[in-house]
């Protein structure tokens, strides 16, 4: 019964023009991320709630659902109803336009952060499934060859919404965030692409058609052996810990929150934001952090294989054989099997930049840079150096 | 048909920001404009399927460069400002700008010409591998010498713009 009906559904999809195809795949993406995002601010004051030992957001609900009797007083407590209210009072909250901006550029500025965090999506590989020749088919709405590059170039994109938005809003702190904005994410970009580096030097050995993909990445973390199951984080720590210090400086996070540093400038860029726009900053600074999350797993954390040393391949042909349910390698089950996996990873990272937000202090911003040239940078050459030489004695 | 009119349309996109880049009083909508320029030109790179060099220039040129003009831009607070009047000097200087211009578009349009049809499949820049060998073999020299001649553009930049102020000067 559920065959035919996937089927079904599986013809009239690839029956579709190549257009509608496409749009559909991006919405479908979109429709994940978006509410993600959402999801995420929530996360984000349950945690905080949660490592300073209080209950957090507990209060909001839907009238019909305080009815049930045990699940409704949970889900209030869980706080979930809160993502809903903050979310409607975003959007019916008047949208204010001060009298002193520049009214172009401020309202273009939410939009041109919206634009890099939802495009940069677009050639993250999430999740893979087993074809019938026994091939791996890494799921992504456009799998380029020069993955890894293309998603620094258009998240780098990301910065002209703040600087933007701090001259737009024509007052002093905003433009002192924007000054400070442009000046911090040039500066981690450097050691950011300078980090993963070493990762494409050992996957494009010689002889091979170079790739700057992410699918070939998890590849080489997902062959047999144990140096060929070993995910790039056992293999290249140094690497992975200045891509992670270099995310949390490009998303504006803490402790690198000096662009936002609501301590000494306020809010700086969205000081005179309120409302939709206002949250639209966030739904883009939450999507950078997901893709970013999602670069990290696909690098250093093997992707969608379950485990170190266990590749998806291997991991279904064991549940395979304990239960010999023919379903469970259907295409479609390990397709969303993958999906759930790497979602897990990139949550989990999520979680993490939650929990270093609520640990480490806010860094001054003569700190952030002096952390950005003096130590990351010449730490990041020297990791790469030592890489590129241990591969030639190797090879 | 469809490619003619991608073509056009990132051409003319290209062209109008670079127009607007030259005759935009405000220095902040001209650094705009010279980042739209960047990515009209980056879509003519995808279009000649040489996809490398289309990221590279978003990369660099729009992710980066760009940043740092609007943040020299911002710290210096730059404003149009009144355009000095033209003396003999500059007027001179521009006629024979304008002149050596137009004589290279000239050249181009009788002389350009390739003499062979070009070979079939992916350009150098299609691919990373075409792109790096070329790189590092028939290009190397080029490219150091231009490496060479930005390194000393910039102590240039450096020795004009620092006023040296003969007391600060130390032994």
């Amino acid at each position: 019964m559920i065959p035919t009906v996937v089927n079904a559904m599986a013809d009239f999809f690839f029956n579709l023009p190549p257009l509608v195809q496409g749009i559909l795949k991006g919405l479908a993406v979109i429709c994940v991320i978006f509410p993600i995002a959402g999801v995420c601010s929530m996360a984000e004051r349950k945690v905080a709630a949660w490592v300073q030992d209080r209950p957090g957001p507990n209060r909001a609900i839907v009238p019909w659902f305080a009815w049930i009797p045990f699940l409704g007083r949970f889900l209030q407590r869980l706080g979930l109803f809160h993502v809903m209210a903050d979310g409607g009072k975003m959007l019916f909250k008047e949208d204010s336009l001060p009298g002193h901006v520049r009214k172009a550029y401020f309202i273009f500025a939410p939009i041109a952060a919206m634009i890099p965090a939802l495009t940069t999506v677009t050639v993250v590989p999430f999740g893979a499934y087993i074809a019938a020749n026994g091939g791996i088919v890494p799921l992504a709405l456009a799998p380029l060859d020069v993955g890894i590059l293309a998603v620094f170039a258009v998240a780098s994109l990301g910065v002209y919404s703040l600087i933007l938005a701090g001259w737009a809003s024509n007052s002093k702190y905003p433009a002192l965030g924007s000054v400070r904005a442009s000046a911090q994410l040039i500066s981690y970009e450097l050691s950011m692409t300078l980090s993963v580096l070493p990762v494409f030097l050992w996957i494009n050995s010689p002889g091979m058609e170079a790739s700057l993909g992410f699918a070939r990445v998890v590849e080489f973390q997902s062959q047999p052996g144990f140096w060929g199951g070993m995910w790039f984080i056992f293999l290249m720590p140094v690497s992975a810990f200045i891509y992670m210090v270099a995310l949390y400086a490009e998303t504006n996070r803490q402790p690198f929150d000096t662009i936002e540093s609501e301590a000494d400038l306020v809010g700086s860029f969205h000081t005179e934001y309120g409302a939709f726009k206002w949250g639209l900053f966030f739904v883009a600074e939450y999507s950078h952090m997901i893709v970013g999350s999602a670069v990290f797993t696909l690098l250093f954390l093997g992707g969608w294989n379950p485990l170190p040393w266990v590749s998806l391949a291997t991991w279904v042909g064991w549940v395979h054989d304990l239960t010999g349910w023919a379903w469970l390698v259907h295409p479609l089950a390990v397709g969303l099997f993958s999906i759930a996996i790497f979602l897990v990873k990139v949550l989990i990272l999520i979680f993490v930049f939650m929990w270093v937000r609520w640990t480490v202090p806010r860094f001054r911003y003569d700190q952030v840079m002096k952390l950005g040239w003096q130590k990351l940078l010449p730490l990041a050459i020297g990791n790469l150096l030592f890489y590129a030489i241990a591969i030639a004695l190797i090879d | 048909m469809n490619a003619d009119f991608m073509f056009y349309l990132f051409a003319t996109l290209s062209v109008a920001c670079g127009v607007g880049v030259v005759f935009n009083r405000n220095t902040i909508n001209a650094a705009l404009c010279f980042l739209l320029s960047l990515v009209g030109l980056a879509g003519l790179f995808v279009l000649l399927e040489a996809y490398l060099l289309a990221v590279l220039v978003v990369f660099v040129y729009a992710g980066a460069v760009v940043a740092m003009f609007l943040f020299i831009v911002m710290l210096l607070d730059l404003q149009g400002g009144k355009r000095p009047p033209f003396t003999t000097a500059t007027s001179v200087a521009s006629a024979v700008a304008a002149a050596l211009i137009a004589l290279g578009l000239l050249s181009f349009h009788t002389h350009g010409r390739l003499a062979t049809e070009l070979p079939a499949g992916p350009g150098v820049g299609a691919t990373l591998k075409g792109y790096a060998y070329q790189l590092f073999t028939t290009y190397l020299l080029p490219v150091q010498v231009v490496g060479f001649l930005l390194l000393i553009a910039m102590l240039g930049v450096i020795v004009l713009s620092k006023r040296l102020d003969p007391k600060e000067v130390r032994p």
